[in-house]
């Protein structure tokens, strides 16, 4: 029978990560609520004010444009580049010599600080002296991201695109990288085409990494804002104003503490509430 | 159905995989490739397979060259050492899986699924997927996945080495009857000498990329053609020792024993001498058993079985004793040679007397 040790000590060793834990996500979170439910004046007066600033928030048609514009960037990155990431893992080889270079080169975007990506693309993207806008233009097709809406949006998922789907990749040939060849061997003698090794094989294998894949470009993509803040400044006007962006606008732009407090609660459940979603159906299709 | 192999041989960039091999396997009976890890036991079943190509030679399936044919076009089965399934698939769907990619009808697969499931008692997971399985149960997919399909050659590349010891004995016992009367090839790598012998049929010794010797299980057992296969067939390892015949008697140097049976007959002179393990004893087994004394190194147990590895005149041998012994390790313990045990090789190796 097994006893149970009771040693009071033990409290000790776990007081530095509440602390640090306390330090880093409570007490922040904690002052978000606190200003999200009362009304505050200089000199330090306060005032209740209930849930209105949760209901004000849900109401405004700035805060519904913007989570508007929120779902459906994400929704055209994770349609991009989940498939796009797998496919490029696909045709990656899978020895010799070229594969420390494929990984190297796939790694790359990922090493740049958001800013100078945005900075890059900035640049990159000018119609007047931009590589490629000057090139777009130059085939005779219109862009100007900085004053047309579509313009901005192609080039926001553009560079998103090629930040990020490297991570998808890296990823997914993690994925690849652990079937075994006897699995290949299995289908060959089957006489599977390429569509059935991909179908019953290779995807179901990936399944786990995919599932990673997924949630961290869901939940990077949805907070997503040095890269757009650089390129756009969230404009033209706010057609590329996503969701933290129109946070920072409100909070230390208009310095609406109250509203951006309850938005920023909102926007963090929002997040909370999709990425459990996500993972709940694709671990429970796993299993099913 | 015969399966030939014509002086095929593997090499890969310098190092030669598979030596010059000829082996013609029939459908009666297992076809054990028997060797150690890295042997080539492996690469030989993917030549069989077609999934490798030979650097050289030819491979010839009932009369019919298919050396260069890719393997879904040879009608063949493979089972994996490692338990390999549609991971997404319903047991089900895995069994049938090679039926439906040969556009089978969806009666007769259904007929064929029952019965290899029935076979391979996996009637009540069929519903289940790889993964909610046990290793045995996903084992028994695999195989009911190569006999659904009714190929002509079925490749079991240790199909046992995964499974903890009691599922292992248990498949082991219904392999054979699984694939009685179905007129296939069946070649069985394993590694472990105690498996050929229960398996019986055909047994191909390999060593070190080499054939050394193939024919009858029994047989090569009991006379291994040269030293390579008798050390590759025996487990533990055989004793070897240099012997020289004088007359009516084997010195040892260490001991004499009295040459009996076929060795009488022989020529006097220089021999190498295989003893199997089991011939070295605690107790005489004969009243021919001659006494040699070493010291312990290292003791096991089976359990109906003592082994001791002891040292002697330099090398060290193997006893293996019926019944529990202890012995006390470092010290000098005294064991029988039994004569009839013994195996005569001349000085190139090559069996003289078994």
């Amino acid at each position: 029978m097994a006893t149970k040790t009771h040693n009071e000590r033990a409290w000790w060793f776990v007081l530095p990560v509440v602390l640090l834990v306390a330090f880093n996500a409570l007490v922040p979170l904690m002052t978000v609520v606190n200003y999200s439910v009362q009304e505050s004046f200089s000199q330090g007066v306060w005032f209740w004010s209930g849930v209105d600033w949760f209901e004000d928030t849900l109401n405004s048609s700035r805060f519904q444009a913007a989570l508007g514009r929120q779902l459906m960037f994400t929704g055209v990155i994770l349609a991009i580049e989940i498939p796009l990431g797998i496919a490029i893992a696909l045709t990656m080889p899978k020895s010799g010599p070229w594969v420390p270079v494929c990984l190297v080169l796939m790694a790359l975007p990922l090493l740049i600080p958001w800013n100078v990506v945005g900075a890059m693309w900035n640049i990159f993207a000018l119609p007047d002296i931009g590589l490629l806008g000057y090139t777009v233009n130059a085939l005779g097709i219109d862009y100007d991201y900085t004053q047309q809406p579509i313009s901005a949006w192609i080039t926001v998922i553009a560079m998103d695109v090629w930040h990020w789907t490297s991570l998808v990749v890296l990823l997914a040939y993690a994925g690849l990288a652990s079937i075994p060849d006897a699995y290949y061997q299995a289908a060959k003698i089957d006489g599977a085409g390429r569509w059935a090794v991909f179908r019953h094989i290779e995807l179901p294998k990936m399944n786990r990494v995919l599932t990673i894949a997924i949630l961290l470009r869901f939940m990077d993509s949805f907070m997503i804002y040095t890269e757009p803040f650089v390129l756009t400044g969230g404009g033209p006007g706010n057609s590329t104003t996503f969701l933290s962006i129109d946070l920072v606008k409100k909070a230390l732009g208009e310095f609406d503490l109250g509203p951006a407090a309850a938005m920023s609660l909102i926007y963090f459940l929002i997040t909370l509430l999709v990425s459990w979603l996500f993972y709940t159906l694709m671990t429970r299709q796993e299993e099913g | 159905m015969t399966l030939e192999l014509r002086n095929v041989t593997k090499r890969v960039g310098v190092d030669m995989h598979i030596h010059d091999t000829s082996l013609t396997l029939a459908s009666s009976g297992f076809n054990i490739l028997l060797g150690a890890t890295n042997a080539g036991k492996t690469t030989l079943i993917k030549m069989m397979a077609g999934l490798e190509r030979p650097t050289s030679g030819e491979i010839w399936f009932n009369g019919q060259n298919v050396t260069g044919i890719s393997p879904q076009k040879r009608n063949i089965s493979l089972v994996h050492q490692f338990f390999v399934n549609y991971p997404s698939m319903s047991v089900y769907d895995n069994i049938a899986s090679p039926l439906r990619v040969a556009r089978v009808g969806r009666k007769e697969i259904e007929r064929r699924v029952g019965e290899a499931a029935e076979l391979l008692r996996l009637t009540p997971y069929l519903k289940r997927r790889p993964a909610e399985l046990s290793g045995g149960q996903q084992q028994r997919t695999a195989l009911a996945r190569a006999i659904v399909k009714d190929s002509g050659l079925v490749l079991l590349d240790e199909p046992l080495a995964n499974l903890d010891y009691k599922l292992r004995e248990e498949l082991r016992d219904q392999l054979p009857g699984l694939f009685a009367g179905r007129g296939a090839i069946v070649v069985y790598a394993t590694s472990e000498p105690s498996e050929a012998l229960m398996l019986g049929g055909h047994t191909a010794t390999v060593m070190a990329g080499m054939v050394t010797q193939f024919g009858e299980t029994g047989t090569i057992y009991r006379a291994p053609q040269d030293v390579a296969t008798a050390q590759v067939f025996s487990d533990p390892p055989i004793n070897l020792t240099k012997a020289i015949k004088r007359g009516g008697e084997i010195d040892l140097g260490t001991t004499r024993l009295k040459a009996s049976g076929p060795i009488a007959t022989r020529p006097d002179g220089p021999y190498t001498l295989g003893i199997r393990p089991h011939f070295v004893t605690s107790a005489a087994q004969s009243p021919d058993a001659a006494p040699i004394s070493g010291v312990v190194q290292v003791t096991e147990l089976t359990g109906a079985e003592s082994i001791a590895h002891f040292e002697m005149g330099g090398s060290i041998w193997v006893a293996q004793s019926p019944g529990v012994h202890a012995y006390a390790i470092g010290e000098h313990h005294e064991f029988w040679v039994d004569p009839a045990g013994c195996i005569f090789f001349d000085a190139q190796g090559a069996l003289v007397a078994a």
